[in-house]
C-alpha cells in the first residue's frame, strides 16, 4: 500500500509519469485500502506480479534495465529511470538492550511479544507497548493501539487519577469590543500540497491588500510549532484582534488554531478558516489558475467574515460519569471491564440474549489456542464486576443530549419496557456478521459451506473429506462488497493448516486472488505451502466455476501460469466470504447521527489519526462496527474507545461551544415563530415589564440549544441570530465573493 | 456560442456535518471538479435564512446551491427539513425578482458521498453555464 500511496503521489507531481509497481500479492486489506488500489490502477499505475531477477545499468543513457518474467511467462528487459524499492519493517538495533533493560520479552520476529487477548501489554505487567515495536503495522492501527496503552495505564493509575494535573493557565483575553478590527492573515503552503499548485505567497501577498489586514504572510506549515510561535508572536506585535488561516480544513486543524488565539490572549472565536487546500488545490489541481482565483475569493470571503467576528463565552457543564456501551461481543465487554476498572458505571446494552457475539463462533485460533475459555473468562467477569449493570434483548429507543451529558431510552425487545440512562459517553461496538453468499451454488448442496461453518464441522469432528477447495473473496472486492474484508486470507489458511495437521491426506486447494496474510501472519501462509496445500490464483475476468455432480462438487479454473484449464473434484467446497456491516447500523447510526462509510460500516472522524473517533464529541467506536478485523485488532481497538471515553468521563466539566443562538431582545418582539421549529425546545417566549409596559421576547437555554441555527432562519426580524454564523456574517461572505477582486 | 467566456460565480451552502465533510473527502481522494462554486460552510442548511439566498442572487451571485444531510440524517434532528420547507418560497420569490428560480438548487451530499458531491457540483456548474449569467448582474 506504501509504494501504491507513493506511485498516486509522484503522478500528481508529475501527470505523465509512468509508474510499474511489481508485486507478489497487493495487500490492500485496510478500510479504504481496496478502493484507493483501484483508483491507482484507473489513474494508471500497472501492476505487474512477478519478482524481477535483476537489475543492470545501461551504460549509455544510465537508466536501468529490470530482467523479469511477465505473467504471460514471457522474459522481459523493460527499461526504467528510477527504481524504488518496497522495504519491510525491522526492528531497531537497540530493541534487544532496551528490552533487556526493561525486562520485557522480546518474540522470535525481534519485536516485543503481547498476547492476542492482551495486545499491548508486555510480559512486564506495568509496562505497556504500541505501533510497530510489536509488529509492523499502518498509521490507523498504530494510533489505535497507542490509544489502547494509554486506557492500560490509565486503569493501572485508576486511583492515582488527576493528582498531577496542572491547569493549563491561559494569559486573559484581550478585551476587543469596540475596536476597530486588525486582521492577520496566514497562508500555508502545506508543503506542495498548496504550494505546489498555487502561489501562497501571492496568495498572502493579495490577503494583505485587503481592508483591516494589517498583516499577512505565509507559512510552509501553518500547524508545525515554529508557525504557531509565529503566530503567537504576530498577533501581539501587529495587535491582531482577528486571525484567518487560508490552509486545509476546520474540521481538522480549527481546534488547533483556536487554541493558539487563546494563548496570545485573543478568544478563540475571533478566528476564520479559508479552506484553501481539501476544497480547492486538491481538487482543481489541474486548473492551477482557476485555484488561484478560487483561493483568492476564498481568503476575501474569511476576511470579510472575520472583520464580523465577536468573542464569545464558553459555558461549563457537569459531566456525568458514566458510559453506555452498545454491543455484546469481545470489543464490548472489553471496553465495558476497561471502563469498570477505572469505577465509571458502564450501562452495556446488548440484543441478543447471551454474551459474546460473533466470538461464540471462533472454535480455535491460528496459533492452536481455544478462545472460548477465554470469553467465558471474560464474560464471568462482566457479570460479577458491580459497575456494569448489563440489559441483555434491549436495543436503543432514542437519545438526546450531547458529550458529557447524554440521555437515552433504551427498549426492552422482548415487552417493549422503556429504561432512561444517563451518561456522559458512548462506545459503539456493535459489530458485523458473516456474510452469506448466493455464489457458487451456496445453501444447494450441504458440502458448499462458509469457513466458519468449516471450522465448527473442525471443532465438532464431523469433517471426512478427502479434498477440500477453498474459494477466496467470495461477494467480496468486487460490486456487491468493494473492500477487502481483512481476514478471510488467514482464516482460510487457519482451517487449512488444521485440516493438514488432523487429517495429512486430505488435500487442500486455495483459489485466491491475492493472499494477505499481513503482518507476522506470514508465517502462517509459509507452514500452509510447506504442509502441502496448493494456492492457485485466479482473475476476477476467469474466476472458477463449481458444477454440482451428485455427491462430488466439480470446479473448473484456468491456471494463470500454465495457461491450461484444470478441474478438481471436490467433496467439500468452502466459500471464503467476507464480513459485511450489520444491516442495523442503519437505524443505530440514524438515531445517534453518526455518519456510515459506503460500505455501511460506521465512518470514523478521520480514517488515520481519529480512527475511533466520531465527528460528534462523546461517541467512539470499535470492533467490527468499524471494520472487519482480528481479535486482537478487536481488543486493542475497545481498549483504544475506552481510553477516549474515559478521557472525557474524568473530566470533571465539559465546555460547551459558545456557537449557540443569541436572542437580540430589541428586535425581538415576541412573534413566536422560533419556538416551534426549535428541534431541542430551547427556546421559551417570556414577558417582563419594560418601561412601564409588557415586553414579550424570547429566551434560550443555553445549556439545551447545540447551535443549528432553525430559529436565526426562521425570524422575519432578525430577533435571535446563531453566534458565529450569524446572517450578517454570512452575507458578508457572500459580498465579498460578489465584489469586484 | 457566446456562453464560453463565461466563468460563473456560485455560492454553495455547505452544513458541516454531511456536505462540507464530502467535499473534504472528495479533496482527499483528490476528485477533480469545476472551480466556480465557492462554499460557504454553516452548522446546518436550516439556519440559511431564505433572504440570504435571495440576496445573493439579487445582488449577482449566478446561482445558489444548498447541500446538507440526507432527509433523516440532520445532525440537529431535522434542520435540512426546514430548510427543503423554504425552498417553494424561495423560487416563488425569485421569480418575483426575474430571476430563474433554477439558479437556486438544493442537494442532500452525506460525508461519506464525495462522488455525489461531485457530480452535483459539476451538474450545477453545467446548467448554469447554460442558463447564461445573472439577469441582474
Amino acid at each position: 500500500m506504501y509504494a501504491t500511496k507513493e506511485a498516486i503521489i509522484a503522478k500528481e507531481h508529475q501527470r505523465d509519469l509512468e509508474c510499474t509497481i511489481f508485486y507478489i500479492d497487493v495487500r490492500a486489506f485496510g478500510k479504504g485500502y481496496e478502493i484507493y488500489y483501484e483508483r491507482a490502477k484507473e489513474l494508471g499505475v500497472r501492476y505487474i506480479k512477478s519478482r524481477p531477477s535483476a537489475i543492470f545499468q545501461n551504460p549509455q543513457t544510465k537508466d536501468l534495465i529490470l530482467k523479469y518474467i511477465s505473467e504471460d511467462g514471457k522474459i522481459v528487459d523493460e527499461t526504467f529511470n528510477m527504481v524504488v524499492l518496497s522495504c519491510g519493517l525491522t526492528p531497531s538495533s537497540d530493541v534487544g538492550a532496551m528490552a533487556h533493560m526493561l525486562g520485557i520479552e522480546i518474540d522470535n520476529n525481534g519485536f516485543c511479544k503481547t498476547d492476542t487477548f492482551a495486545p499491548v501489554d508486555t510480559s512486564r505487567e506495568g509496562i505497556y507497548a504500541c505501533g510497530p515495536f510489536i509488529e509492523p503495522k499502518d498509521i490507523p492501527e498504530t494510533v489505535v493501539q497507542a490509544s489502547a496503552a494509554a486506557s492500560r495505564v490509565q486503569t493501572l493509575l485508576a486511583s492515582e487519577k488527576g493528582n498531577l494535573i496542572k491547569k493549563e493557565e491561559y494569559i486573559p483575553e484581550k478585551d476587543v469590543k469596540g475596536k476597530m478590527p486588525r486582521i492577520g492573515v496566514f497562508v500555508c503552503h502545506c508543503g506542495l500540497n498548496i504550494g505546489g499548485v498555487i502561489d501562497s505567497k501571492g496568495l498572502a501577498k493579495y490577503a494583505g491588500t485587503l481592508k483591516d489586514v494589517v498583516f499577512a504572510t505565509d507559512r510552509l506549515y501553518t500547524c508545525s510549532e515554529d508557525s504557531i510561535t509565529a503566530i503567537i508572536s504576530a498577533i501581539k506585535e501587529y495587535d491582531l484582534n482577528r486571525v484567518v488561516v487560508a490552509a486545509c480544513t476546520p474540521r481538522t486543524h480549527e481546534p488547533l488554531f483556536r487554541d493558539v488565539l487563546r494563548k496570545a490572549g485573543l478568544n478563540k472565536y475571533l478566528f476564520e478558516f479559508a479552506n484553501i487546500r481539501d476544497q480547492c488545490t486538491w481538487v482543481h489541481r489541474e486548473e492551477p489558475q482557476f485555484a488561484y482565483e478560487k483561493a483568492r475569493d476564498l481568503i476575501r470571503m474569511a476576511v470579510a467574515k472575520a472583520r464580523l467576528l465577536e468573542p464569545l463565552n464558553t459555558i461549563e457543564l457537569p459531566v456525568e460519569k458514566s458510559v453506555l456501551v452498545l454491543g455484546g461481543g469481545v470489543a464490548c465487554m472489553t471496553s465495558a471491564l476497561e471502563l469498570a476498572s477505572q469505577k465509571f458505571n458502564v450501562y452495556l446494552i446488548e440484543k441478543d440474549a447471551q454474551l459474546g457475539g460473533n466470538f461464540r463462533n471462533i472454535r480455535y485460533l491460528i496459533d492452536g489456542s481455544n478462545p472460548q475459555e477465554k470469553l467465558n473468562e471474560i464474560i464471568k467477569k462482566i457479570n460479577s464486576n458491580s459497575y456494569i449493570k448489563i440489559f441483555l434483548r434491549h436495543r436503543v429507543d432514542s437519545t438526546s443530549g450531547s458529550l458529557g451529558n447524554f440521555e437515552t431510552d433504551i427498549i426492552s425487545i422482548d415487552n417493549g419496557k422503556k429504561t432512561r440512562i444517563k451518561h456522559g459517553a458512548i462506545v459503539i461496538a456493535t459489530g458485523a456478521k458473516e456474510y452469506k453468499p448466493t455464489e457458487y451454488n451456496y445453501g444447494t448442496h450441504k458440502m458448499i459451506v462458509t469457513q466458519l461453518e468449516l471450522e465448527k464441522m473442525l471443532s465438532e469432528n464431523i469433517f471426512s473429506s478427502k479434498n477440500v477447495v477453498m474459494i477466496q473473496c467470495v461477494g467480496f472486492r468486487d460490486e456487491k462488497h468493494k473492500y477487502c474484508s481483512r481476514i478471510c486470507c488467514t482464516e482460510a489458511i487457519k482451517n487449512a493448516l488444521f485440516i493438514k495437521e488432523k487429517y495429512p491426506e486430505t488435500n487442500v486447494y486455495i483459489l485466491y486472488r491475492d493472499i494477505r496474510t499481513y503482518g507476522f501472519k506470514e508465517k502462517y501462509f509459509t507452514k500452509a505451502r510447506e504442509k502441502g496445500v496448493v494456492f492457485i490464483r485466479y482473475s476476477t475476468d476467469k474466476r472458477p466455476t463449481v458444477e454440482l455432480q451428485n455427491e462430488k462438487i466439480a470446479i473448473r479454473l484456468e491456471d494463470p501460469m500454465l495457461k491450461m484449464p484444470i478441474e478438481i473434484e471436490s467433496d467439500l467446497l468452502t466459500l471464503s466470504t467476507g464480513i459485511e456491516p450489520d444491516p442495523e447500523n442503519e437505524n443505530l447510526a440514524k438515531l445517534l447521527k453518526l455518519p456510515v462509510s459506503s460500505d455501511g460500516f460506521f465512518l470514523e472522524a478521520h480514517m488515520k489519526l481519529r480512527p475511533v473517533d466520531f465527528a460528534s464529541d462523546g461517541i467512539f467506536l470499535c470492533g467490527l462496527a468499524h471494520f472487519p478485523k482480528f481479535t486482537d485488532e478487536t481488543i486493542s481497538q475497545a481498549l483504544a474507545a475506552s481510553s477516549r471515553a474515559s478521557s472525557i468521563l474524568s473530566k470533571g466539566t465539559v465546555t460547551l461551544d459558545a456557537a449557540i443562538s443569541q436572542v437580540i431582545d430589541e428586535a425581538c418582539d415576541g412573534c413566536a415563530y422560533c419556538i416551534d421549529p426549535c428541534p431541542y425546545k430551547a427556546l421559551t417566549l417570556i414577558e417582563y415589564i419594560h418601561k412601564g409596559e409588557i415586553k414579550k421576547t424570547v429566551e434560550n437555554d443555553v445549556a439545551k440549544c447545540k447551535g443549528c441555527g432553525v430559529c436565526q432562519a426562521t425570524c422575519p426580524k432578525k430577533g435571535i441570530r446563531v453566534n458565529n454564523f450569524r446572517l450578517d456574517q454570512l452575507s458578508a461572505m457572500v459580498d465579498a465573493l460578489l465584489q469586484e477582486a | 456560442m457566446s456562453n464560453n467566456d463565461f466563468i460563473p460565480k456560485i455560492v454553495q451552502f455547505c452544513c458541516n456535518w454531511c456536505s462540507y465533510t464530502g467535499a473534504d473527502l472528495a479533496g482527499s481522494q483528490r476528485l477533480q471538479y469545476s472551480p466556480y462554486t465557492r462554499i460557504i460552510r454553516v452548522m446546518c442548511t436550516g439556519m440559511i435564512h431564505p433572504n440570504l439566498v435571495i440576496e445573493a442572487l439579487t445582488k449577482g451571485a449566478d446561482g445558489v446551491l444548498v447541500c446538507g444531510c440526507h432527509i433523516g440524517d440532520c445532525h440537529y434532528i431535522e434542520g435540512n427539513k426546514k430548510m427543503e420547507a423554504r425552498v417553494e418560497t424561495i423560487r416563488t420569490l425569485l421569480e418575483d425578482f426575474g430571476i430563474e428560480p433554477e439558479r437556486f438548487h438544493i442537494e442532500w451530499v452525506s460525508a461519506s458521498e464525495s462522488q455525489k458531491f461531485v457530480e452535483v457540483v459539476n451538474q450545477f456548474v453545467e446548467k448554469i453555464i447554460q442558463l447564461g449569467p445573472n439577469p441582474l448582474k
